[in-house]
């Protein structure tokens, strides 16, 4: 079976979700992987809904875009009621049950449930909302180490913001921890 | 390990291209969605020696394009739907005067403002010339960042080679996806001045400079002498004509496809997931895929056609299909060649795709 994942990310503008998929697309490809990023926006940005879709996979990538994704990470509710029903059979979705009410996830999708915003909160900074998801994603569909994506940190953060990069490392640790292998 | 690619959207890979194979000047004005072009070359040319204006208008970013082709300089320009109807004039009056650019349409959704997703609905405006008066440019189609970093230096060789104009026609998902790109080591990048030495017997370089043959030089694209005109236009067809050496296209598994698929751009590497997946289920589904739009690869498609029927796949209401009936009229009955529109606008996955390629293949049984 080909090594082949993909995952839609989606949230407010501003929750960081393009910088989730960079980062990954950024690990897949020093992991030596074939990766596609491809964001989807509207004209207005901040406050508005954004979502990106993120390939990994061993052999050249063909569509960059899928209708029923085999992964989701939910940071808020909008994002829910969009994604879910297009959530493939034996998909996984991360969601973060901060934003989103527990009682909207579907009984016959799996979701994996990560106060994100509470814990980035407890890390002293709430932004840090989308790494501690991503971390989470990381250990429920395994295909690159928490090693790999801390490490690609440093080639996707700009050299302005290079400072956080530790507690965005630590936020990644703390998602990937907060999942049961 | 150190990987030796970089991350970047093919917008991104368009403006490293353009800087690595000699382009000396940007000329554009901002649209969506391929900003990050003027973006990177606002950074790289004047990095190298270059000029990065950001014009007035696209009519303006044309006609500045004019002037440094007219001067032998490697410039180029890019834009967006809209943005290049504004543009048609002065590409015109480029290939009616010999002279040399580069330009790049990072589609979008039309007609009129249309809007920011995907779209090949300026198919007939690039391959068909698109302005007044007959005259043809040379059209690229890049699937991949890959190839918008690779096709840069092709259509920068290209434009100086025929002194025509080059268009790279790609859309909001060719510019926008982010993929790895390996570029070329700094020992091979084109200096520009190896595309300005090939201009030194036509271009402008000021009062009292004459061609070779001892007259003032003179670029135009008037011509109202009796006959002159039509003389120019037999130059300028024999031109096109030679340019059709330049076809090139992509094969993936057509020997033994009982169904051709034939798409460019995003659309053919959206076909190739689906097919992938028909392919596992047993279908003998093959993909033809222009890589110059203009010249049309009609003889290699022909080539194809024996015992084959063919399902365009295209993201506007039927444009290359046309040019793909014409390559193969004739050959073998009139129901050969199938159609299916993504709509413009629309971000297309390979589920979209596969439907009309299953029924395509129930019609070939």
């Amino acid at each position: 079976m080909p090594k082949y994942r993909d995952v839609i990310m989606a949230g407010f503008g501003g929750q960081g979700v393009m910088l989730m998929g960079n980062l990954l697309a950024q690990a897949g490809m020093e992991s030596g992987l074939e990766v596609s990023f491809i964001p989807v926006y509207g004209a207005e940005m901040r406050g508005g809904t954004a979502n990106c879709t993120v390939v990994l996979d061993e052999h050249p990538i063909g569509a960059p875009l899928v209708r029923t994704p085999l992964s989701t990470i939910i940071l808020n509710e909008p994002s829910l009621r969009k994604f879910q029903p297009r959530l493939a059979p034996g998909g996984v979705q991360v969601v973060n049950v901060s934003l989103v009410e527990k009682g909207l996830l579907a009984a016959d999708k799996h979701s994996v449930c990560i106060a994100a915003n509470d814990m980035a909160h407890d890390l002293g900074n709430v932004k840090l909302a989308n790494m501690v998801a991503l971390g989470a994603w990381l250990k429920a569909v395994p295909i690159l180490s928490l090693e790999a994506v801390q490490e690609a940190l440093k080639r996707v953060v700009s050299t302005h913001y290079a400072h956080l990069i530790p507690v965005n490392a630590k936020a990644l640790e703390v998602g990937y921890k907060a999942v049961a292998a | 390990m150190k990987d030796e690619r970089i991350l970047i959207k093919g917008n991104e890979a368009v403006a490293f291209g353009a800087a690595d194979a000699g382009c000396r000047c940007y000329f554009g004005y901002p649209i969506t969605p391929q900003n990050e072009i003027p973006e990177a070359l606002a950074r790289l040319l004047p990095e190298r020696g270059g000029q990065f204006v950001q014009a007035e208008s696209e009519v303006a970013a044309v006609n500045m394009l004019l002037g440094a082709g007219a001067c032998g300089v490697p410039a180029m320009t890019s834009s967006s739907g809209c943005g290049l109807s504004l543009m048609q004039e002065g590409i015109s009056y480029m290939a009616g005067s010999h002279v040399p650019g580069v330009l790049v349409n990072m589609q979008r959704g039309g007609p009129g403002l249309g809007d920011i997703g995907p779209s090949q609905g300026d198919y007939f405006q690039a391959v068909k010339g698109g302005g007044h008066g007959d005259h043809r440019n040379l059209v690229l189609a890049p699937s991949t960042a890959q190839e918008c970093y690779d096709f840069m230096f092709r259509a920068f060789a290209l434009a100086f080679k025929y002194a025509n104009p080059v268009l790279i026609l790609g859309d909001a998902i060719v510019g926008q996806i982010k993929e790895p790109v390996r570029r070329m080591p700094p020992s091979d990048a084109v200096p520009a001045e190896a595309l300005i030495r090939s201009t030194a017997s036509w271009r402008m370089e000021g009062y009292g400079r004459r061609g070779p043959d001892g007259r003032p030089r003179l670029l135009k694209s008037v011509y109202l002498a009796e006959g002159a005109l039509a003389e120019r236009n037999r130059l300028l067809a024999q031109k096109y004509a030679s340019m059709r050496a330049e076809c090139a296209w992509d094969c993936v598994q057509t020997e033994d496809a009982d169904l051709v698929v034939v798409a460019f751009g995003s659309v053919a590497r959206i076909a190739r997931s689906a097919m992938r997946s028909l392919r596992r289920d047993g279908h003998r589904v093959g993909l033809f895929r222009p890589v110059t739009l203009y010249p049309f690869p009609a003889e290699a498609l022909a080539a194809l056609a024996p015992g084959r029927r063919f399902l365009v796949l295209e993201q506007n209401l039927g444009q290359m299909v046309e040019d793909v009936r014409q390559a193969v009229f004739g050959l073998d009955g009139p129901a050969k060649v199938l159609w299916h529109g993504i709509m413009p606008g629309l971000f297309a996955s390979a589920d979209d795709v596969r439907e009309p390629m299953l029924q395509a293949l129930g019609e070939v049984r």
